[in-house]
């Protein structure tokens, strides 16, 4: 699929800002309401806008449980199929948050959550490395998330500029 | 500010008009709650990497003086941009790295001015350029680009305050504060008038990166302008590194020369560490530069779009970061307009006439500002147009 220089520039101001409305996005890129309305619609008929989601900081919030942990997995390849149906086992799981395949010492990057540590582990042992072609797994546990998907978690606002210059 | 009579004081600098913008920043400063899109500089922080060249540059204790001229490497390295970019070739011996360009446009008045020559100045621009002329004992002859011409300045105009004692015309395109730039036929209007009353052109390009529809064409690389042409840019705008306080100057080896020799006596060299975070801007900043642009262009077509929706003539300006629309439409001054709407709105503008004559009836709207702040500033001036 090709898209015209309007059709990024939304992307690309919607990647960032998913709640932008509608009307600010047209004076952005230039186009009146409708115009934009129309590339919104097709571009999320085509999924190439998968969906509008919030990035929240739930360490923010007092006992809020959940624990992330990237786990590096090794598998053995199927002949016909590849890494597509063992990807898709493990998908379907809901502790499953992504799964990755990965170039390197290892195939798939599997990033699941749990409410606890405890949670975690037993997904890790009793499910996933049980799986057929799972051949082993790292698990590392993520302790503190500064910076996700190009944000700065605590980021300073402030601005340092003089009023008017 | 108390008028002082000082006889310290030199009649020059006593008569001297404090800078208008000055006027609104006091008045700014003291509030909450200000948005302000009087902001002359990026919003953006330096480019990491650039800071980290700076530290480095201090880890590895380079805290010396450069060349008067300054780093070889870095002048090597600006005629290398200078050529890839704009299409002029340089020696490093016809470059200066300045203190901003600010010190560059200083810099290029006391070199090339005789106690009564005269500095056609294009207005409306940006505050420094008739103050420099006089400060080298010169007289600015300002020449009024109108919106009617979505202020690109006719050479009719120029040619038509042109005298003997005319030495130089200094302009600014992409402009602060219109944003409008001029395209090659419009430059080669303008360079045929230099070249036929054998004028100097003192080019102020530091907006050159900052152009959202058409390429920007450097007034040095017309044909035979080289020769009569003082190009002056710096890191200030496109790399976002105002407080660096780095800028450069190209010109011909003779007045390169002459120059150097004034910047040496006033100012030795620019700072080192700046110097070098500047040589890492230019090898490895292009990228950060695009993406900053691509996102100033959203914000200007958003400003422009909501102000002409409002009732508030702007023309689409072609760069830089300012949309500067009509306020004519209120009935109010320029100068009405924005302390007004400070106080009443909260909301910090320039008044259009500080830049010139032909700058009254419109404001200065820097859109160097985070969208959430540019879509609260609208609101606020759409309500107070309403309360009108
Ligand atoms: C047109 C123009 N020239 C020069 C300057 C000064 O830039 P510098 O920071 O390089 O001294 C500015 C800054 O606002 C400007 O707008």
């Amino acid at each position: 699929m090709k898209l015209n220089e309007k059709e990024l520039e939304i992307l690309g101001v919607l990647e960032k800002d998913a709640r932008i409305e509608t009307a600010d996005l047209a004076k952005m890129v230039g186009l009146s309401i409708e115009e934009t309305e129309s590339i919104l619609k097709k571009l999320e008929s085509d999924q190439v806008i998968v969906k509008y989601l919030t990035m929240i900081d739930w360490t923010k919030i007092d006992e809020h449980q959940g624990v992330r942990a990237m786990i590096d997995v090794k598998v053995t390849p199927k002949q016909g199929v590849g890494f597509d149906e063992i990807a898709e086992k493990i998908y379907r799981y809901d502790e499953v948050q992504s799964v990755y395949l990965m170039s390197g010492t290892y195939d798939l990057s599997v990033i699941v959550e749990g409410n606890t540590l405890n949670e975690v582990a037993n997904f890790v042992s009793q499910k996933l490395s049980t799986l057929e072609s799972v051949v082993s797994t790292t698990t590392h546990f993520i302790l503190k998330k500064y910076k996700h998907d190009g944000i700065i978690l605590e980021q300073e606002k402030k601005d340092k500029r003089i009023v008017v210059s | 500010m108390k008028a002082t009579k000082s006889t310290y004081i030199s009649r020059t600098v006593r008569e001297l008009k404090p800078s208008g913008i000055r006027r609104f920043f006091d008045l700014a400063a003291g509030m909450e709650g200000v948005i302000s899109l009087g902001v002359g500089e990026p919003d953006f922080v330096t480019p990491w990497h650039v800071r980290e060249a700076a530290i480095r540059s201090i880890e590895e204790g380079y805290t010396s003086y450069t060349p008067n001229a300054g780093l070889l490497e870095l002048r090597e390295e600006i005629t290398n941009y200078v050529k890839n970019r704009y299409h002029v070739e340089y020696s490093p011996s016809e470059v200066i790295v300045t203190v901003g360009a600010s010190s560059a446009i200083d810099t290029a008045m006391r070199t090339i001015i005789d106690p009564g020559d005269e500095v056609i100045v294009v207005e409306p621009c940006f505050v420094s350029y008739s103050p420099t002329v006089t400060l080298a004992g010169g007289i600015p002859v300002p020449v009024q680009a109108l919106k009617e011409n979505d202020f690109k300045i006719l050479p009719s105009q120029i040619e038509a305050a042109i005298t003997h004692k005319t030495k130089a015309m200094i302009i600014c395109f992409p402009n602060n504060p219109t944003g409008t730039l001029l395209n090659r036929t419009e430059l080669e209007a303008l360079a045929e008038i230099a070249k036929k009353y054998d004028l100097l052109v003192i080019s102020d390009e530091i907006y050159a990166e900052l152009t959202y529809d058409d390429s920007f064409t450097s007034m040095a690389s017309l044909p035979s302008m080289r020769e009569r042409t003082i190009l002056v840019n710096g890191f200030s705008k496109a790399f976002a590194m105002t407080g660096w306080r780095l800028g450069y100057v190209c010109a011909p080896e003779e007045i390169a020369s002459a120059m150097l020799k004034v910047h040496q006596y006033a100012l030795m060299c620019a700072s080192t560490n700046s110097q070098y975070a500047g040589l890492e801007a230019l090898r490895n900043g292009q990228g950060e530069v695009e993406k900053m642009v691509k996102s100033y262009r959203l914000r200007r077509n958003f400003i422009v779009n909501s102000f002409n929706e409002m009732g508030l003539t702007c023309h689409m300006p072609g760069g830089a970061f300012y949309a500067f629309p009509s306020i004519e439409s209120t009935g109010l001054s320029s100068q009405e307009f924005a302390e007004r709407l400070l106080l009443e709105q909260s909301v910090a503008v320039v008044p259009g006439d500080v830049f010139g004559e032909s700058g009254e009836g419109h404001i200065r709207c820097s859109y160097a500002t985070s969208m959430e702040e540019l879509k609260e500033a609208m609101k606020r001036i759409k309500r107070f147009i309403d309360s009108l």
